[in-house]
């Protein structure tokens, strides 16, 4: 990592607890030469190309690749109570695999938090959630894993279909709204030994209501998702969620990352709109990249929408060191 | 660099900007709101600690319970007849704790060996409480239960030390064995859901209570169905006007399970549990 990927990866940390993107103050040379030569393009050439990538059919791969599985993981809970194939018992709190604990990590730490008193069972479990995020990417159980990201997602499609219609705007909201919660229910744990968060976590609701059956805490969770179409885009993901963080926090050090690519880029900014966190790729805006080939901070949930709309294919995913070994 | 670099000195906000600005402070505010105003309705199990609901066996303390619960619900997966229950939001006991509601189901400990404890993944439900809670005095068992339907095993005891709650027989005026009567046929009658393991017709599945008539000269069937031996026995007691009378006494193995209150068939039940009561001599 040369001096400029490693301020950007500190940067990209401060990001994820609220920070706005800043312009970076130093380029590499090889960057800067892109961005030099990126000027001297032909214009009209490039706008031809960006048009004939928008006409073509848009490409799924990746989202239908990940709904798949995250149906599939929230399914196999289901199936493992219903049809008592005991595979995976429990819920997304907690739950066994095959009879082997995992426990999710901010579920973990909440009653680690409020009960003060950690049993082996409960250590077994969160260093195996630990591990198994942190080679899968972190963030990446959102995206992949949670069930309430899917519904988000499907309310995201009718909210972007009213902002169309012009009958609705999104209403952004502070990010750093997302550690004080974090920082709130860590403390609220730990204050009046109540895990209170998970009275709330649209996460366990759902999960729950998946395996054990529908409950009214559902409306808790309708009540979000209304929240999210009519008035702000995808808030409870981008500026509530304090597992999302937790989870952040451990995808600091994933080896599983999307990869930007400068030198094909045509920094038409079609990722960052379909991003549910538009401040990781601030890199793809013209002149922002500081190196040819940038890792995407740790607050990407690994979703893959950018690489399924990048026209260019300069967005990947890439595992580190996997690429360098093959 | 591609672009012309911005002035150095910020710009001060046009008009425009600083009412987005502020908006969205506000809007921020409005979030902030709806979330804390959520999580304190996740507080109210915890004002209302009092209130008492039967949590599964081996269960914490209610405080020391609502802090270790991880609400992943793999007590209700491993009981075998589906005892236990996970609260909603308006039970007022925790969003996706367990409880059990003993008339509707009890537990029969026809897993032989308290799985939901086994299955805890964060002592919410234990075996023996870690040194550092305490006790409360009567909660304690003063030997491990015998298991009836273990009895003749090597291993005939339940590995449970302290009770979840105490039976109490609340309407002995409308008890079936104080008044000498029998009973014959479906406690509960037909539709009842509620399932029992019993040891003559299968030792490894329980069945519906509903199956399984019965035919009494004399009820005695919170005795006769008593998982735990020693529980609970038909007494000869005295009546106020000095009669002799039957009646069911509650001892101290009583550990609170529920079964004697899902199997009465008086309607509603003659004898209830109490939850998180303890044995007062």
């Amino acid at each position: 990592m040369n001096q400029y990927l490693k301020r950007r990866f500190f940067e990209q940390i401060a990001v994820m607890f609220g920070r706005e993107p800043k312009k970076p103050e130093a380029i590499s040379e090889r960057a800067q030469e892109i961005h030099v030569l990126k000027r001297a393009t032909n214009k009209e050439r490039l706008q031809a190309a960006i048009v004939a990538h928008q006409d073509r059919k848009s490409v799924h791969t990746w989202r239908n690749r990940r709904w798949a599985v995250l149906i599939a993981a929230n399914l196999l809970f289901t199936f493992s109570f219903w049809f008592d194939i005991q595979i995976l018992e429990g819920a997304l709190t907690a739950s066994r695999f095959v009879g082997f604990h995992l426990i999710d990590l901010n579920s973990a730490l909440q009653v680690m938090l409020a009960h003060k008193h950690i049993i082996v069972n409960l250590v077994i479990g969160t260093v195996t959630v630990f591990v198994l995020w942190l080679l899968l990417g972190g963030r990446s159980f959102c995206s992949w894993v949670c069930p309430y990201h899917l519904l988000a997602e499907l309310a995201e499609n009718i909210h972007l279909y009213l902002v169309r219609k012009k009958l609705v705007t999104d209403q952004n909201i502070d990010r750093r709204l997302r550690s004080l919660s974090w920082i709130v229910f860590a403390i609220l744990a730990a204050a009046t030994g109540y895990t209170v968060f998970e009275a709330i976590s649209p996460t366990g609701i759902l999960s729950r209501a998946l395996i054990y059956g529908p409950a009214l805490a559902l409306l808790w969770v309708l009540a979000l998702l209304v929240f999210e179409v009519f008035f702000s885009r995808r808030a409870w993901c981008r500026y509530a969620c304090p597992i999302g963080l937790t989870y952040g926090v451990v995808g600091i050090f994933s080896p599983v990352r999307i990869k930007y690519k400068l030198d094909s880029c045509f920094h038409e900014g079609d990722c960052r709109k379909v991003c549910l966190v538009p401040h990781v790729l601030d890199t793809v805006i013209k002149g922002r990249a500081v190196d040819t080939e940038i890792p995407i901070g740790p607050d990407c949930t690994r979703c893959g929408l950018c690489v399924d709309t990048c026209p260019t294919g300069s967005l990947t995913f890439d595992v580190k060191g996997l690429s360098k070994l093959l | 660099m591609s672009e012309p670099t911005p002035p150095a000195a910020k710009p001060p906000l046009s008009r425009e900007r600083a009412q987005q600005a502020r908006r969205r402070v506000l809007r921020t505010i409005l979030l902030t709101g709806g979330v804390m105003g959520a999580a304190l309705s996740g507080f109210l199990p915890l004002v209302y600690a009092q209130k008492k609901r039967l949590r599964p066996p081996g269960a914490l303390d209610e405080k020391d319970f609502l802090s270790s619960c991880i609400k992943c619900g793999q007590c209700v997966q491993v009981c075998p007849v589906q005892a236990i229950k996970l609260a909603d939001l308006v039970d007022g006991v925790g969003v996706g704790t367990p409880y059990i509601d003993a008339r509707e189901q009890a537990c029969d400990f026809s897993c032989d060996a308290v799985q939901c404890i086994l299955a805890c993944p964060t002592g919410s439900l234990v075996y023996k409480k870690p040194a550092f809670l305490g006790v409360r005095k009567g909660a304690k068992l003063a030997a491990a239960p015998i298991l009836k339907a273990k009895e003749k095993d090597p291993e005939p005891t339940l590995n449970l030390s302290e009770r979840i709650g105490v039976a109490r027989l609340t309407r002995p005026e409308a008890c079936l064995a104080i008044q000498g009567k029998g009973f014959k046929g479906q406690v509960r009658g037909a539709s009842f859901k509620g399932r029992m393991r019993y040891m003559e017709v299968n030792r490894w599945k329980p069945i519906a209570v509903s199956e399984h008539p019965y035919d009494l000269a004399e009820c005695d069937l919170c005795v006769r169905e008593c998982p735990v031996k020693g529980a609970i026995s038909i007494e000869t007691v005295f009546a106020p006007d000095g009669s002799k009378r039957k009646s069911p006494v509650v001892h101290e193995p009583c550990v609170g399970c529920g079964v004697c209150e899902m199997i009465c068939p008086v309607e509603p039940t003659c004898i209830v549990i109490e939850a998180r009561e303890v044995w007062n001599t």
